[in-house]
């Protein structure tokens, strides 16, 4: 097992060498001239290459990202804004922490839903609440996060006066403000991965429920209850790991819409102002900072695996 | 001599029923996949023809009828610079359709022969391939495409080519797995041993075995990609104004919410209806080319 781990771990810690690498790489290609979008049009020759050299952007881009990289490794230090000079570092400590009370909220409501809805639509399979419930799976994963927003402020917001328009409270702020403004985003950002887990769930738990085994157990006379949540669960779940460990995923890409929608400030609206204003350093960090949490994710995913599985762990000798 | 032409006609008679009865169960899978096919051809040709035959202005500004109210001269009413709405939701079903249907087959077209090559041939052209594929598929999707969009400059065919990309990865995971599931197969290695050659295994073998889960993957990622691109424009990184799209329609909409919801919900409803008719369709195929698939795609 401890091989395994090991293994996971490396190739974890080479993926993301490689996505910094990656996005660095890509951001060179970005049109415009950081200097120049800096300093303004009417700026001289001599101040760009004077602001280029400060920043290091006249030296080979190998270089660049041998800097930026080891930096943030050995010191913790994102590097600077190129428009304002701000601390990137600083600017993601105070921005990380809000994304994550939007989206940790919702990865946890939306895979205790999912499954649950997943669950309930298999063991009633066929009957009126699994046709209403496969119907709202299927509305669901067809609907933009953006217009699933928009069509709850219309209804909640505007006729209802439930929720408020838009805006954010911190919970450790004002914790009664922060779940009347939070609620609506977080159902939001939860509903993609409800529908994906429900549709999931379904799907492998009657795969399961027609196997051989479960047979057995329905002839040995075990009750409907024994059977599904002892016997057939167990093993319709394992596929359904993945697919939680990439929730991350679409956690982050509902946060990119979420936070720009309700006016959030959170990682999101940074890392779209960010690539607005072509502003190099803070999309480089925000990248980094969003793979390295969805690759950890996937790596937990792993392990676990190894721990559920005992076919995986043999496999990867 | 006899035999032979028995063989081959056995095997073209066997094609036309495996044929006859992928169709019966892709249109006899009830009303559903009837209805989103219809809607489907319908939202094509409305976008197509509608403005041949009707006199459509999507960009004509009337500042004195700013958030009309529907009536038979705007059928979905006025938006708030007074533009026609009918008329910019056909435009934008063209800019939608368009986008994904483009982005879908570039990435398609790519996705599958980066996957053969790497399926197929192996070391390190393979192990290459195989890492940048789980690189970009560590970066969430939505970021990945907007990077390579703001890359590319904001017009139609940028996204377009940003979409595509984003969506090459999940094509080549898909082919080059199957290819190495299929190189397994015993009538693979059984005409590896009579001496076909590589290409002909993979064009006569491969890829059609290949081929059901390449067609749902491809109808299920024009859904995807009409997602994307409203999302994008939405945004704001998508495409400029004033190119009508639905998605920075319901972004304009935002500002009169309260005034004029159907601003957003009218734009809104065809986005949704569009995704799901792909998806339906897409899942209908599934089932009809290839029962085995179900629940795994």
């Amino acid at each position: 097992m401890t091989g395994y781990i090991v293994k996971k771990v490396l190739t974890a810690i080479g993926l993301v060498i490689l996505i910094s690498l990656f996005t660095f790489l890509l951001m060179q290609l970005l049109p415009g001239d950081p200097a120049r979008i800096a300093l303004g049009d009417g700026a001289s020759e001599e101040r760009i290459q004077e602001y280029r050299d400060s920043y290091g952007l006249n030296d080979p881009v190998l270089v660049q990202y041998w800097r930026w990289i080891t930096n943030i490794i050995f010191h913790g230090d994102f590097g600077k804004s190129v428009l304002n000079s701000r601390d990137v570092t600083s600017y993601i400590h105070t921005r990380l922490p809000n994304s994550i009370s939007i989206g940790l909220p919702g990865l946890i409501f939306g895979v205790l839903v999912g499954l649950f809805v997943g669950i309930v639509s298999a063991v009633k399979r066929g009957g009126w609440l699994d046709q209403v419930l496969t119907v709202l799976v299927n509305l669901f994963l067809a609907t933009p996060r953006f217009l699933t927003a928009i069509f709850g402020v219309i209804i909640l917001a505007l006729n209802l006066h439930l929720i408020p328009l838009q805006g954010y409270t911190a919970p450790w702020d004002d914790f009664g403000d922060y779940v009347s403004k939070a609620f609506w985003p977080v159902v939001v950002n939860a509903i993609y991965t409800v529908a994906i887990l429900a549709r999931q769930t379904r799907s492998n738990m009657l795969e399961v429920i027609s196997q051989d085994y479960v047979r057995t157990a329905r002839a040995y006379g075990l009750s409907e209850r024994k059977i599904i949540f002892r016997y057939a669960l167990k093993n319709a779940l394992i596929p359904v790991i993945t697919i939680i460990g990439l929730q991350m995923q679409n956690i982050v890409a509902g946060a990119v819409i979420i936070e720009n929608v309700f006016n959030i400030p959170g990682i999101g609206q940074m890392l779209l102002n960010g690539i607005m204003q072509r502003d190099y350093f803070i999309v480089q960090a925000c990248v980094l900072v969003i793979s390295v949490m969805t690759v950890f994710c996937n790596l937990m995913v792993d392990i676990a695996y190894g721990f559920i599985d005992p076919r995986v762990r043999r496999s990867m000798r | 001599m006899e035999y032979e032409l028995n063989y081959n006609e056995i095997q073209k008679e066997a094609k036309k029923k495996n044929r006859q009865q992928s169709l019966r169960i892709f249109f006899g899978r009830g009303v559903t996949v009837k209805l989103c096919s219809a809607i489907l051809v319908l939202f094509v040709v409305l976008s197509l023809l509608l403005p041949l035959v009707m006199n459509l202005d999507p960009n004509s500004q009337d500042l004195v009828n700013r958030l009309a109210a529907p009536s038979a001269e705007h059928w979905f009413g006025t938006d708030y610079l007074g533009r026609d709405v009918f008329a910019r939701i056909i435009y934008g079903g063209r800019v939608s359709l368009m986008v994904s249907l483009l982005a879908g087959t570039f990435a398609a077209a790519v996705g599958i022969v980066l996957g053969l090559i790497a399926g197929f041939f192996g070391g390190i052209v393979s192990r290459t391939i195989m890492a940048a594929t789980d690189v970009i598929l560590s970066i969430p999707n939505m970021v990945f495409t907007m990077i390579i969009a703001a890359i590319m400059g904001r017009s139609v065919v940028s996204l377009t080519i940003a979409i595509g990309i984003g969506m090459v990865p999940t094509y080549i995971r898909m082919v080059n797995g199957q290819i190495l599931q299929l190189k397994e197969n015993d009538y693979v290695v059984a005409s590896t041993l009579v001496g076909q050659s590589s290409l002909k295994i993979l064009f006569k073998h491969l890829l059609p075995n290949a081929f059901p889960s390449l067609i749902v993957l491809y109808t299920i990622n024009l859904g995807n990609a009409i997602m994307t691109e409203s999302s994008l424009s939405y945004l704001g990184v998508g495409i400029n104004p004033p190119t009508a799209t639905w998605g920075n329609m319901v972004s304009d909409a935002y500002a009169y919410l309260y005034l004029a919801p159907r601003l957003a919900i009218i734009p809104g409803i065809c986005i949704i209806v569009l995704i799901i008719a792909f998806n339906i369709v897409g899942d209908g195929l599934r089932d009809s080319l290839d029962p085995r698939l179900r629940g795994k795609l």
